[in-house]
């Protein structure tokens, strides 16, 4: 109540204003500053998106309005942080708790990992009435069934109940948001907050905050690296690179005519819905097939029935040498199961997987032994791919020599191929984590080559990746896929990338292929309604983006 | 999870099974007859016949196993040779103070070895860190026996505010000349016990620390006693209860050296003394009767997860 009378007497104050924010970063740091000058406001009623890739200071900038940041490492030293008039660089640690949660609230990225797995997800909402009201439980309980109404979650009574890993990523992310909404903060803080969601939940958070926005007055901060939503939600924008604010205004503005060189640059990175022209492939060898591939997991139990999942059902696809067949779906489509299958990471529990020919599928370890070489696969998080403890010359020439290779010649293949993948031969001698992420899915791509295989499996492999850098491994791969003949499975959630870089692609939905054929067939005349919804809730479908 | 812990309770049968194996032929695979070897150097022919006889020792080597067995799952440990009692008899009257330390030595472990790992992992880094992590090095490195005299010196000879030594029973004497001593047989045996949870206590709250619903905790305004309580050490139980568990079967080789220092009539003492004695029966009751407790507190450990992690179904 006296949050609602303060931010009344303030009705003409922004509910967050941030004015010349510096924060410094420890002494062993390669730049003095985490942000520098950073200064923008965010009104009533109002979403502002904070753009930039990693690394520039936008989720830095967050924790600091929040008084999240660790202290010792992240030390404001300049500027102030105004919420609703008061300034919250001053505030002692048990004020900023006061103010956290009652008149500001965030929501994180990962709904996987930010709800506390051992806890039912009402009572992680009324906790926040605990922890800020002197309500009972029995008005608690009263105000956390209103809240997930309000954030549209069905059988509420229910799900109050359930603990996180018990419901699906998008519920998640709305008892979050519930979470957060429970006590009408002025300002709402969205730190990529869809980032980790498929498209069609994505779409439908995406209109929850604007509904919500608008129905309560809240002022947003929006933090995200991608455009696509940029442009679905924004009212204003301000884009930040290397911890400094390059450009701000109108959202409109912003994304029809940046005026920054580099917000030109990240805009032109997004790739188009629109897939280029591309020259069929001639080849007329099948370098990988599948025929009725199927994987169902069994898990039986004593006294009770056993159950079934069946994650690939009846798959049949071909790879020609030299191209790319894309596989699109969402989370538990199935996608990943396939590529699983092909390189026999796990088995399949029915059909064939010829790779030139040969059926692999049911080949026991050892007999699966020679044929390993024959397909590479390429993982999405290039941080937890390498072995950290290894410098990567030792990661790359490790699978060769399993192979008979000496060692020396190893080593040459290994500089050769850090030279196609664009990286200095001198880079063998160093560990993973002195390379950033695009330079790591560099480093993979080129063990994976390594193997010298005829058919290479990109699993979701440029999506942990900014879109600068994105844009940059995804023209990688389409060089190696040319340079060695290769056939490729690019397996992607997202409908752009796969645009850019696939010949023909194929639309799974619950383990069941439900579409496939000339990509740029696929995304002007989509047959099936699966296919169609997932295209319609692509972000930004309506804004231009990239050179395709 | 009833069909989990009936399988569970099933799977302990061949286990059990092959320890009684082992134990049957622990005796019957020593070199030489076994009956010379437990009447010792000074005994005559009739003290060996006598074992013999006792023993069963002069039937077929699987009728001797049969009988053994089926005396066994009748709860039939065997007779004793030097005492004239059943083994089962004699791990009744000794389980008492055994049973007893291990309980306080377990509970005073928990309550001081967890809040001070919690307490080293949200300070992590500094003084407070370093201080707990230097008792716990010490703590591991510091005999048993060792640790027990110089507590003894101290707090019992120098200072006399203990007993040097002894046990009471809590039913017979009453609370406080039980506590009185059992204080530092308690102490003596939860030092590196302490050191050891500490540290995994340490090490799992410190990782737990790092995760987002954490943060999210603190985005909530929670205060940092409560995130600790309520959001790290839940999450990090699962790791310390294993520990915990370990520790619990570890404790029976402490509680040999420990009874012995403190002259405490228990389990500990009767397998010293057994062994010293080669009363081989009641060796043999005590491996199957301390094997039978592992696997007990194993199945016992494993259920508890499901009270920490609803994720966790069997």
């Amino acid at each position: 109540m006296a949050a609602r009378k303060k931010a009344n007497d303030n009705q003409v104050l922004p509910v967050l204003d941030i004015q010349g924010l510096t924060v410094s970063l420890p002494d062993d740091a390669d730049r003095p500053f985490a942000i520098e000058n950073v200064e923008f406001n965010v009104g009533r009623g109002e979403i502002v998106c904070v753009v930039g890739e990693s690394g520039s200071g936008k989720s830095v900038t967050a924790h600091t309005v929040m008084g999240l940041n660790p202290k010792k490492q992240l030390k404001p030293v300049a500027g102030k942080v105004l919420l609703e008039g008061e300034d919250l660089l001053v505030k002692t640690d048990a004020e900023m708790r006061q103010l956290r949660g009652e008149r500001m609230a965030m929501i994180f990225q990962e709904p996987m990992t930010a709800l506390n797995p051992v806890m039912k997800v009402g009572d992680q909402i009324a906790e926040m009435l605990e922890i800020h009201t002197d309500m009972s439980a029995s008005e608690r309980a009263a105000r956390v069934l209103d809240v997930m109404r309000d954030v549209k979650l069905p059988d509420a009574e229910q799900m109050m109940h359930s603990y996180p890993h018990q419901l699906s990523g998008g519920q998640r992310q709305r008892i979050m948001i519930a979470m957060a909404l429970s006590l009408e903060p002025g300002l709402l803080i969205a730190d990529e907050p869809t980032t980790a969601l498929d498209v069609t939940t994505q779409a439908q958070i995406l209109d929850l905050i604007k509904d919500i926005q608008a129905s309560h007055g809240t002022g947003v901060m929006f933090i995200t690296h991608d455009f696509g939503v940029v442009a679905e939600i924004a009212d204003r924008v301000v884009v930040m690179q290397h911890g400094r604010i390059v450009e701000q205004g109108d959202a409109k503005q912003v994304l029809t005519k940046p005026k920054h060189p580099y917000t030109r640059m990240l805009m032109a990175s997004v790739p188009s819905l629109t897939p280029p022209k591309r020259k069929p492939v001639k080849s007329s060898t099948v370098a990988l097939e599948t025929h009725n591939l199927d994987k169902t997991y069994f898990s039986s139990g004593w006294l009770r029935a056993g159950r079934t999942v069946k994650a690939a059902q009846q798959v049949d696809l071909h790879v020609h040498r030299g191209e790319t067949l894309g596989v699109v779906g969402e989370s538990g489509s199935g996608k990943s199961t396939v590529a699983r299958c092909i390189v026999r990471l796990i088995d399949p529990t029915g059909g064939e997987v010829l790779i030139d020919g040969k059926n692999i599928a049911g080949l026991s370890a050892n007999a699966m032994r020679p044929y390993r070489r024959d397909v590479q696969i390429v993982f999405q998080d290039p941080y937890r791919s390498l072995n950290p403890r290894r410098t990567v010359g030792q990661s790359i020439v490790e699978g060769p020599m399993n192979f008979g290779l000496s060692e020396a010649d190893a080593l040459e293949r290994a500089r050769e191929l850090m030279r196609v993948v664009g990286l200095q031969p001198e880079a063998l001698e160093r560990f993973p984590h002195q390379f950033s992420g695009g330079q790591r899915q560099r480093i993979c791509i080129a063990r994976a080559l390594a193997m010298e295989p005829t058919v290479l499996i990109a699993d979701e492999a440029v999506s942990a990746l900014d879109v600068s850098v994105q844009a940059q491994v995804l023209e990688l791969l389409d060089d190696v896929r040319k340079k060695f003949d290769l056939a490729m499975l690019f397996i992607t959630h997202d409908l752009r990338v796969a645009a850019q870089i696939c010949d023909r692609i194929m639309v799974m939905q619950h383990g069941i292929v439900v579409e496939q054929g000339i990509t740029a067939q696929v995304y002007a005349k989509p047959d099936h309604p699966y296919t169609r919804e997932l295209l319609a809730a692509a972000p930004g479908r309506h804004a231009q983006f990239g050179a395709g | 999870m009833l069909g989990y812990v009936l399988k569970r309770i099933a799977a302990t049968v061949p286990v059990m099974g092959v320890v009684a194996l082992f134990v049957f032929l622990m005796i019957r695979l020593a070199p030489g007859d076994p009956a010379a070897v437990i009447a010792g150097d000074y005994a005559t022919a009739e003290d060996v016949m006598r074992i013999r006889e006792q023993l069963g020792l002069n039937e077929p080597i699987i009728v001797q196993f049969t009988k053994w067995v089926g005396a066994l799952v009748q709860g039939d440990l065997g007779e004793a040779i030097f005492s004239n009692k059943s083994v089962a008899e004699l791990i009744g009257q000794r389980i008492g103070p055994t049973v007893m330390l291990t309980l306080t030595t377990i509970i005073f472990t928990i309550l001081v070895a967890v809040p001070l790992g919690t307490l080293a992992a949200w300070r992590a880094g500094t003084f407070i860190d370093r201080a707990v992590m230097m008792f716990s090095v010490g703590g591991f490195s510091v005999p048993v026996f060792v640790l027990g005299y110089i507590l003894i010196y101290i707090l019992s000879i120098q200072l006399k505010w203990l007993p040097v030594q002894g046990y009471r029973s809590m039913f017979e004497h009453g609370l406080w000349p039980f506590l009185r001593h059992i204080t530092l047989p308690t102490v003596t045996l939860s030092v590196i016990f302490i050191a050891l949870i500490a540290r995994m206590t340490r090490a799992s709250v410190i990782e737990v620390l790092q995760e987002d619903y954490v943060r999210t905790a603190r985005a909530k305004g929670q205060s940092e006693f409560k995130v600790l309580l309520r959001h790290a050490l839940r999450n990090a139980a699962v790791p310390i209860v294993t520990v915990i568990g370990l520790s619990l079967a570890l404790l029976i080789g402490g509680v040999v050296v420990t009874e012995s220092v403190y002259n405490i009539p228990g389990l500990g003492r009767l397998v010293l003394d057994a062994v010293l004695a080669r009363d081989y029966p009641i060796i043999q009751g005590l491996i199957l009767f301390f094997s039978f407790v592992y696997i007990l507190i194993n199945l016992l450990i494993d259920l508890s997860y499901t009270l920490f992690d609803p994720r966790i179904r069997y």
